[in-house]
């Protein structure tokens, strides 16, 4: 990834937007943590969001304006928080002491004059910048104006701490300012470098300043430079008249003019963020319940109680429409933004660990953070482009993918491979396409189906059972899916490139995407069209879960909707169904790069509804099994299984039963229907095996097949390189049929042997380890 | 990275080689992942070289390093 897509990727994601209400406060007071500290009743907490932004705290906490308001999203649901109230009380704690920070110290000379707001704030914060700072005041003392005017609102002791931790930074202070004499403004200039005027205490007519039609001087925001060279000033009116937030702001903006100004900086470059600003920030209204704004009791404002129950009307404004939905955003804790750079770390480190493998790998690709997202932000996307960049340049971990491409290359192999036409045809109208998961699932529900198709419609229906490729595009294996591809396009090109009845969602999306030419139906589609009645009527309501490959084919959804309420079985939806639906965690290979969270995954989805649920996917239906939620494919209803009872409690076979159930289909399939026979099962296929419950419960966790275990014993006892025990007779031996070392403990009983233990790793001993 | 003795347990060479009859004894292993090597103290048939790992270093340390190197 380069950096120019990395930018494009984080800007995508607003999560990090200002809310509203920072954005609107000239300031950008944040007042989304005001309120998160202040309903935690933390009122230190309070205090330091404040003392972040906000200049002269105990004074501007008391008197803001708070124009902020009227952007608050609690507006539109209620009204808007009264975030100035919420300031007021919380400046009437005790101020927290904080450690003055070290102060640069510069040489240059700034005079500030009149001790408004402004000029305060500007005093501040060039002080604390290091310039040397004289106030002039035309009064008997700093800040009389300000004193006389907020009075009310402003107890003096409030004000005397205020000032007084600004003489602590060394501002001098000069009071009885000739301000009126002429020529002051001169002189002034003339004895220093700097000079920023508080308008809002004062306006000698007889300055020489430009004056706008109002009759007051320009210094248009937030550069706030007046037409003379090294004047800058503020106190001016805000958009709405006089505001007190936004003559601090002036003070500040003025303040870091001069600061550019004398660094020979231009003063107007890059202000975009001072003052009020658009935010892209998205908040969700939905099922937020609208809230009145807490009345305070005594005119003066909020007691704690009441402050910390109008702060507790905050939404907290964030974005995190797809970390609300999905399981695998919300583990790695963050969101994409964040996501998307660490993974442009990821892909830019040279040497050392790269952190994110797991998260790159571990997304199921489903597409449900692109749909929620206001900004369309497509994680598939990204971790699929990054996987694909990591397979090219070596990078992709070994054991991330294995198991499912191992999977894919038996499903591409002899044992499964498969197409011709019906029997006694020599063309076909067109090609039941079951997937290879349906197959490995319910094999017996693809012959009755095949069946049924042959029945019923005319001109021949080929059969061809292979994989569509999809866990190589999962995988990002670019080179493995091309093949993959190819390998079944000569398949389907040699039975006459007849048009396909998909039963699985997954592989029609990636003969959509990679072979566009191939013309495809659901068979859901061809079931209405050819009547099919329901045969084992389910005890409704069903939940149904929509797979998400089927996301965008709404056509899809509600065809099986269509067949499955004709036969009058009642559904319910989720949630999160239709366009919304949720991966079973096998999508993407998350399976097979992070099972704990596919677990969690599949868990949670179970857990949407008490009913039993209805899907048309094999896998989603197997994984919802496997989790013990009740399950039905929507073939059972159909097509049930001849002597099955309870079709949604049948369990889902494991990894070794999935291979088993391929080869079997076709060996029998090509016996019964085309009279041949299938291909000789290779010798170690021969070796039987006894392996209790709990032995294959855990070879089914650490996806070990029962075909390595039978290379593993069927190489061992062919060469005798096996380990034995004394005491227990046990033998152990270990094979490597591909880059995965698997040993295996085991001991002969009758015609087979019965296995004790069984383990894998990666490493290899080097070959010539002889003593 | 070590991988040394201690994954070794006494229990372990109670294993003989049916190949030779030997019992086990700890002996330096080369191993190799992803283009890295690494000399371990591993049980061995001190005649025909017939290497033993234990399920315990399979899933423990072994697939620690070989989570780092995949990593790397
Ligand atoms: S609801 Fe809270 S976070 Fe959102 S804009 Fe209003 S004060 Fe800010
Ligand atoms: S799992 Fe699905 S919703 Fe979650 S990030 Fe990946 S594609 Fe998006
Ligand atoms: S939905 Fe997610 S990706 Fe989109 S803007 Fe919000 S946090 Fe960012
Ligand atoms: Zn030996």
């Amino acid at each position: 990834m380069e950096q120019n897509e990395l930018r494009q990727w984080e800007s995508r994601c607003i999560e990090e937007q200002a809310p509203w209400c920072a954005a609107a406060c000239p300031l950008h007071v944040d007042a989304r943590s005001l309120c998160a500290r202040t309903a935690a009743g933390d009122w230190a907490g309070a205090w330091q969001v404040l003392l972040r932004t906000m200049p002269l705290p105990g004074v501007l906490g008391r008197i803001c304006d708070a124009p902020c308001r009227e952007r608050c999203k609690r507006g539109e649901a209620g009204e808007a928080i009264a975030i100035h109230l919420l300031e007021r009380a919380c400046v009437g704690h005790a101020r927290p002491r904080r450690k003055p920070a070290p102060v640069p110290s510069k040489p240059q000379r700034i005079m500030v004059v009149g001790s408004g707001l402004s000029g305060l704030s500007a005093a501040g914060e060039l002080a604390r910048k290091g310039y040397q700072v004289t106030v002039h005041e035309p009064g008997e003392s700093l800040a009389q104006g300000l004193r006389e005017q907020y009075a009310a609102q402003v107890p003096d002791e409030a004000l005397d701490l205020e000032l007084d931790l600004l003489l602590k930074l060394k501002i001098k202070v000069e009071t009885r300012a000739p301000v009126d004499e002429p020529g002051f403004l001169d002189r002034m200039l003339e004895s220093c470098d700097g000079v920023f005027l508080s308008l809002d205490a004062l306006d000698p007519e007889g300055w020489p300043l430009e004056r706008g039609e109002d009759g007051r001087p320009v210094a248009a925001w937030p550069v706030q430079a007046t037409a003379r060279e090294g004047v800058f000033a503020g106190g001016l009116s805000g958009p709405d008249g006089f505001s007190p937030v936004w003559a601090a702001a002036q003070g500040r903006w003025g303040a870091a003019s001069l600061d550019r100004w004398l660094q020979g900086v231009s003063p107007g470059a890059a202000r975009e963020k001072d003052g009020p600003f658009e935010t892209r920030l998205y908040i969700s209204l939905k099922g937020v319940e609208p809230l009145p704004k807490v009345q305070p009791a005594e005119p003066e404002g909020y007691d704690d109680q009441e402050a910390i129950q109008e702060a507790g009307r905050c939404l907290q404004c964030h974005c995190l429409e797809c970390v609300k939905v999905c399981p695998y955003l919300e583990s790695f804790g963050a969101y994409p933004k964040k996501y998307a750079r660490e993974i442009y770390n990821n892909q830019s480190i040279v040497m050392g660990a790269r952190q994110a493998n797991k998260l790159i790998n571990s997304c199921s690709l489903c597409g449900l953070c692109e749909t929620v997202c206001p900004e369309d932000f497509a994680m598939q996307d990204l971790c699929l482009t990054v996987r694909r960049d990591m397979v090219q340049k070596g990078k992709m971990p070994p054991s991330a993918h294995e198991f499912a491409l191992l999977d894919m290359e038996f499903s591409l192999g002899q044992e499964f491979r498969l197409a011709k036409h019906q029997p006694g045809h020599e063309a076909s109208a067109a090609l039941f396409y079951p997937g290879c998961q349906l197959a490995a699932s319910a094999p017996s529900q693809v012959r009755a189906v095949y069946g049924h198709l042959c029945a019923s419609l005319q001109g021949g229906v080929g059969l061809m059972l292979a994989c569509c490729g999809a866990p190589a595009f999962w995988a990002g294996q670019e080179a493995k899916l091309a093949s993959a591809l190819e390998a079944w396009r000569a398949g389907w090109e040699a039975l006459g490139s007849p048009p396909l009845i998909m039963a699985c969602s997954s592989c029609a999306e990636v003969f959509r995407r990679h072979l566009p030419e191939v013309e495809q139906r659901f068979l859901w589609e061809v079931l209405a069209e050819t009547g099919m009645e329901i045969k084992a009527p389910a005890n409704g309501p069903l939940a149904m879960h929509d797979p998400c490959t089927t996301r965008h084919h709404a056509d899809i959804q509600q065809t099986v909707r269509g067949v499955v309420g004709r036969a009058g079985v009642e559904l319910e939806e989720l949630r999160l169904g239709r366009e919304l639906t949720e991966c079973c965690g096998y999508g993407g290979l998350m399976s097979t790069a992070n099972p704990e969270l596919a677990q969690e995954v599949i868990t949670r989805r179970g857990g949407q509804s008490q009913r039993d649920y209805l899907a048309y996917c094999a896998v989603c239906r197997d994984r919802l099994a496997q989790v013990g939620k009740r399950a039905l494919h929507a073939l059972d209803l159909f097509f049930p299984v001849p002597g099955e009872e309870d079709p949604a409690a049948r369990p889902s076979p494991g990894w070794s039963q999935r291979r088993e159930n391929r080869a079997r289909l076709k060996a029998e399939l090509l016996r019964d229907l085309w009279g041949e026979e299938a291909p000789a099962m290779q010798a170690h296929r021969q070796v039987e095996l006894l392996i209790a419950p709990e032995v294959a419960e855990l070879m089914e966790r650490r996806r070990i097949l029962i075909e390595d275990i039978q290379k593993v014993i069927f190489e061992a006892e062919a060469q005798g390189n096996k380990l034995c025990h004394p005491q227990t007779g046990h033998f152990l031996a270990s094979f490597r049929p591909y880059k995965a070392v698997f040993w295996v403990e085991y001991t002969p009983e009758g015609e087979g042997f019965r296995v004790h233990n069984a383990y894998a790793h990666r490493m290899k001993v080097k070959v010539g380890a002889k003593p | 990275m070590s991988m040394n003795t201690e994954n070794i347990r006494p229990g372990d060479l109670e294993w003989t080689c049916c190949n030779c009859g030997r019992k086990l004894e700890p002996a330096p292993v080369v191993v190799e992942y992803l283009g890295n090597e690494f000399t371990a103290e591993l049980p061995r048939c001190p005649s025909c070289g017939l290497v033993m790992i234990t399920e315990e270093l399979a899933l423990g340390k072994m697939a620690e390093v070989e989570h780092i190197l995949e990593d790397k």
